[in-house]
């Protein structure tokens, strides 16, 4: 099956330009680089459906073979549709970006960033035992020492303990 | 009156006989309550506090009865068995089996499970937090581990294995706010996960190798291949790390970052014993593979005087456990992976002995830290005097460890000692160096037992005594009853020889078979009894010069280090290898995926012998004009440096596409792709005029000419590989059939439209999909607060009719200067943005618009149209209402919610889909009616009509939706700023415009 020079030069140009576009950091650009291999693509998906035709529509008189081939027309006609509906939501973000941040940029992320600078944390390993030698610490029922018996707040400790043993709080 | 009541009695006994012997060996039903009980548990401790410990000691309680139930069963050598099928396609059943060593595990795991819960109400505080989940997880640890012991099949005891493992992550990590805690939780389940895998693998292997999956059956077949052998040694690589045995052994002492209840059921009675039995439950059948000696008794003894060498130097009583744990699993290992009958019998009597006495210590504890505050011995001081029934116990339980007469430990000690030294004497060296090893160890047990009783009670000088404070007698409940089951098991040591006997059994036994008992008269086992008794008493007393040597010893290398070290260079390498490829920018990102695309498929290309010989420049003339127009704005649209310049270059292409469809016989794609190109480009004002009218400066991380390398790259690529799909076809296209199942099964002529709505209507079903999610998307972006917030005011038809009236007669009216309205809401406008022009063009087309639409969407079946191309041309004459009249003209126009539309566009669809189904006709198929209608002629109509009504009002929805969304809202959102903050915003954007 034979090509089209033409169609090829312009699809090819037209790729070009969108990835050149697709790799900016200005959202708009990014956007419009989306439309420009979207319709790149679509004149892809043409350009597989061979030789020019008539329009496949069914009249007395036209072969199949003489039209042009209608599957990948189908697939266009979605794939239109789809462009329309994937760029509105693709406004919708760089509007949403410019109202909250007055951002129209794709930023590095911070994370990422911060991690190559080294400035993030590493998570430490967990080789370092407990250096506590009680689960109760303060809340212990009894008094630590004797020697600090006479302070209020350990009486009070000790008058808390046998209310300890009621069930439901 | 005696007798009668007797009678009662006899009868209420007989009847709860026979209720009992109904639970024998219920596993699965006990496993079930388990389940069930765990996930309820939450609630009951939110109702009931602490004291729900006590309703959830029910379920292992029940465990427990029925496996004493059961006992006289098994003793009786009938295994009791249950099945259920689990995956029948793998042969998987979910099967459990009691026989002797599971039924004194079972019993175990059930009775120390329900003591500990016992424990658990009197240790916590009811306002504990998340004490609900604690208890909810050590619950299920408990129906885990009463599952590990019970299951038959290899694969579900995988799975209980690693229950067990996820299930005291949860429990050591249960104070999550203590980092400590945490970072030890993580240790024990990489370290138990990393060998339950190994062991998976080594179980895959030997149901491979025997043809079954039951455990029993594994064992009975003993298979003595290399595959076998080095499938036990992976299933050993597991039990070992369960059991905490060397190298593995130091995820054991970390864990006792536990709460106390925690380690002395996990980390002496249950999940430690996991290992120990799965080696017991191996040893019978595999004791005599080559290695099997070497890996049990090497690493056993090397573990038990590890663990009891490190034990002596702790100063925290519950590291002093912790290391005396992983010394006597050690122990364990070697005696019950030696081999022998006798040494069997020594191991399982051990193994009760241990469960015993090693969790009344950890309960004794965790009840001197409830009471003192702390566990350090160096603070301890008195506590001997002032708690002596807490000392009592815990001495019966030290007793039992250190293998005093009359407790159990002492018969286990004798049977363990005899066993070896009857095989050593035979000529056996691993009988050798297991018992001058064991003997060793049992030094070292002696010497720190006796270091953690003076520790915990002893009178020191020179430390205050601390005051122990009201002993609540049921916290002593657990330790009591434990301890003294060690003191009555001892006594009663030859009825205990006759329980265990199932398991020996299952060994060869050359000669007479030893028996469990408390005297055995004077014989050697007694002596070596006497020699580590009292060398340990040295070991004790002499402990400063201990300390002093270990001191000096110190080597600074440990297992815990290496696994630090590992844990360390895993990390840094997974951060080094994120820095090095996650750049967190998506211009490189998508930089290097276009990349990798160009370098792989012009590799292909290389590669490829059919390269199209035939090309043609153009079909017709006209596309060179139009093709050099769209590249000449493709380029200058990389160039632009204003948004709209831009963004109007972009729209020229896609003119130009639409241009080319019509040329190449693509009415219906010229169509569509041209209101497309309209509704984008209205689209685009409405949002760009918020945004500065310069485009930024800034651009990829990489140079321009990078990227226009990249760009040019990816575009010449494309054009080749175009060239070369198409030169490489040989066979006809599949849509030549389509023309004729267009008109004769569809009956419809425009084929790509009854290609969208019929032949291939799934794919156009998935395509609404995606619309919708935009739509929404789009909505939920840029209304804050959901679609619900309506902010189109809509007119009632009744008023709009009278305002049309009113205004109507207005105009009639010479006298009247006011400037009249022609849409209904053209009023709300202020003057100078209101356009007569606009207004009455607007007014004049919008319904014939609409009909026009409708006529797309019906005739679309046989001409060029359909409801894309209907839904479409609606949606502009909404566009057309609105750019006239504003977001209140647009509320009049469409007085519906866009959602609505969406859905019920989708339902039409759906429908269409689904309701050929109810017919017995697959999804869908349309039907054709035909009425005959005289005089009117035919009508004839299709059902996929419907389809391509769900099709024009999504269509028309998203229009909508875009136009609520960036237009009307966006108005609304300005009108809010340019009241509040119109000053700050315009010096923001100045700014800026300077700036960039």
């Amino acid at each position: 099956m034979s090509v089209s020079i033409v169609m090829l030069a312009v699809m090819a140009t037209l790729y070009a330009c969108g990835v050149y576009l697709l790799l900016e950091r200005s959202m708009t650009r990014v956007l419009l680089g989306f439309l420009l291999v979207g319709n790149a693509t679509n004149l892809l998906i043409l350009i597989t459906a061979g030789k020019v035709g008539s329009a496949p529509i069914v009249a007395d008189g036209v072969a199949p073979e003489d039209m042009t081939d209608p599957l990948p027309e189908t697939l266009i006609l979605t794939a239109i549709v789809i462009t329309f509906g994937v760029s509105a939501f693709l406004m919708a973000l760089i509007y949403r970006s410019w109202r909250l941040a007055h951002e129209d940029s794709v930023e590095d992320d911070a994370d990422d960033i911060a991690l190559r600078a080294g400035t993030s944390m590493v998570p430490s390993d967990g080789n370092e035992q407990d250096s506590s030698d009680t689960e109760f610490g303060t809340r212990g029922e009894a008094v630590i020492s004797t020697a600090r018996e006479s302070r209020p707040r350990d009486d009070a400790a000790v008058s808390d303990a046998p209310s300890d043993d009621g069930g439901p709080r | 009156m005696l007798s009668s009541a007797l009678q009662m009695l006899r009868r209420a006994y007989a009847a709860a006989l026979r209720s009992i012997s109904a639970l024998e060996g219920q596993m699965l039903a006990i496993l079930l309550a388990f389940g069930v009980g765990s996930l309820v548990m939450p609630f009951v401790v939110g109702r009931f506090g602490r004291n729900a410990f006590f309703i959830a000691a029910l379920v292992p309680l029940a465990a427990f009865v029925d496996a004493l139930v059961a006992g006289p069963r098994v003793m009786a050598g009938e295994p009791i068995a249950q099945s259920v099928d689990w995956v029948t396609e793998l042969a998987m059943t979910i099967s459990v089996r009691m026989d002797t060593l599971s039924w004194l595990l079972a019993l175990v795991v059930s009775g120390v499970g329900t003591l500990v819960l016992v424990y658990c109400a009197r240790y916590f505080r009811s306002d504990e937090d998340s004490l609900g989940r604690f208890a909810a997880v050590l619950l299920a640890f408990a129906g885990a581990m009463y599952g590990l012991v019970v299951a038959d099949d290899v694969y579900l005891l995988f799975v209980f294995w690693e229950a067990t493992s996820v299930l005291s992550y949860l429990l050591i990590g249960h104070y999550s706010r203590k980092k400590a805690s945490r970072a030890a939780a993580l240790q024990a389940l990489l370290v138990t996960t990393f060998g339950g895998l190994v062991m998976l693998v080594g179980l895959v292997l030997l149901a491979v190798e025997t043809g079954t999956s039951s455990l029993s059956g594994i064992i009975e077949a003993a298979p003595s291949s290399t595959l076998a052998v080095v499938a036990i040694m992976l299933v050993l690589v597991g039990a070992l790390s369960k059991s905490a045995i060397f190298p593995f052994h130091f995820w054991l002492p970390a864990a006792m970052a536990a709460p106390t209840p925690v380690s002395a059921y996990l980390h002496a009675a249950a999940m430690v014993k996991a290992g120990i039995y799965l080696v017991a439950r191996l040893a019978p059948g595999f004791s005599e593979i080559p290695g099997w000696h070497e890996v049990i008794i090497g690493l056993g003894v090397f573990t038990m005087l590890l663990g009891g060498w490190n034990a002596l130097k702790q100063h925290d009583l519950k590291l002093i456990l912790a290391y005396g744990t992983v010394s006597q699993l050690g122990f364990l290992v070697i005696v019950v992976g030696y081999g022998t009958r006798d040494a069997a019998l020594a191991g399982i009597a051990l193994l009760l002995a241990h469960a015993m006495f090693k969790s009344t210590l950890f309960l004794a504890v965790g009840i001197i830290d409830h009471r003192t505050g702390t566990r350090d011995l160096r603070k301890l001081s008195g506590l001997g005097r002032d708690a002596p029934v807490l000392a009592i116990i815990t001495a019966l339980a030290v007793a039992s460890m250190v293998g005093l007469p009359p407790t159990l430990g002492f018969v286990a000690k004798e049977a363990v000692f005899t066993s070896l030294l009857e095989d050593a004497t035979a000529g056996e060296p691993f009988g050798w160096i297991a018992l001058v090893g064991v003997a060793l160890g049992s030094v070292l047990t002696v010497a720190y037992s006796a270091r953690f009783l003076w520790g915990a009670f002893s009178r020191k000088p020179g430390v205050e005594s601390r005051r122990l404070v009201h002993e609540h007698t049921d916290f002593f409940l657990a330790p009591a009853v434990l301890a003294a089951g060690g003191l009555v098991l001892g006594t009663l040591a030859n009825l205990v020889d006759g329980w265990l006997s199932g398991y020996p059994a299952e060994f060869p036994s050359p000669g007479e078979a030893y028996h469990l008992a408390l005297w055995h008269g004077v014989e050697p086992a007694l002596g070596i009894s006497l020699a580590t008794l009292a060398a340990g008493t040295v070991l004790f007393l002499a402990r400063q010069r201990v300390s002093k040597l270990q001191k000096s010893l110190g080597t600074g290398i440990s297992a815990a280090d290496a696994y630090g070290a590992t844990m360390q260079a895993v990390d840094r390498t997974a951060a080094r290898i994120t820095s090095l490829t996650q750049r967190g920018s998506l211009p490189f990102y998508l930089g290097v995926i276009l990349t990798v695309f160009a370098v792989s498929i012009s590799s292909a290309l290389i590669l490829n012998r059919t390269w199209p010989v035939e090309f043609r420049p153009w079909d017709y003339p006209a596309q060179v004009a139009i093709g050099v127009i769209m590249m000449v704005a493709a380029i200058a649209a990389t160039r632009a440096g204003k948004r709209f310049q831009a963004v109007v270059l972009v729209g020229v292409t896609g003119f130009g596409m639409s241009a080319l469809f019509a040329l190449q016989g693509a009415p219906d794609l010229a169509l569509t792709q041209i209101l497309v190109e309209i509704v984008t480009l209205v689209a685009f004002v409405l949002v760009l005029r918020r945004l500065p009218a310069r485009l930024g400066q800034k651009h990829g991380t990489a140079h321009g000419g990078i990227r226009a390398l990249i760009g040019a790259s990816v575009g010449i690529l494309m054009a080749v590989v175009a060239a070369v799909a198409l030169g490489a076809r040989t066979e006809l296209p599949i849509s030549l059939e389509w023309a004729t199942l267009a008109y004769e099964q569809a009956h419809g002529r425009n084929i790509v439209n009854v290609a969208l709505v019929d032949l291939r209507g799934w794919d156009t079903m998935g395509e609404l999909s995606v619309i919708i999610a935009a739509a929404t998307g789009v909505a939920s972006l840029i209304f804050i607060s959901g679609r619900g917030v309506d902010n189109l005011p809509t007119v009632a038809r009744g008023v709009a009719r009278k305002t049309a009236r009113d205004q109507l007669l207005k105009s009639r009216d010479p006298a009247n200067s006011d400037r009249g309205s022609w849409l209904l809401a053209g009023r709300t406008l202020a003057d100078r943005n209101r356009s007569i022009l606009l207004e009455v063009v607007v007014r004049l087309i919008f319904h014939p618009v609409i009909v026009v639409s409708l006529y797309l969407l019906l005739v679309g079946h046989n001409a060029p149209g359909g409801g894309f191309a209907g839904g479409l041309v609606a949606g502009m004459a909404l566009v057309a209402r609105y750019l006239a009249g504003g977001r209140h003209e647009l509320g009049a126009a469409a007085p519906v919610d866009a959602g609505k539309l969406l859905g019920a566009g989708l339902v039409l669809a759906v429908g269409t889909a689904l309701v050929p189904l109810f017919f017995g006709v697959d999804a869908l198929t349309s039907t054709f009616f035909e009425w005959d209608l005289g005089l009117f002629g035919r009508l004839e109509f299709v059902t996929s009509t419907i389809f391509d009504i769900g099709v024009y009002l999504v269509v028309i929805g998203l229009v909508l939706d875009v136009l609520r969304s960036l237009g009307a809202e966006v108005d609304r959102q300005y009108e809010e700023d340019g009241v509040h903050e119109k000053p700050a915003e315009k010096v923001a954007s100045g700014e800026r415009e300077s700036t960039s």
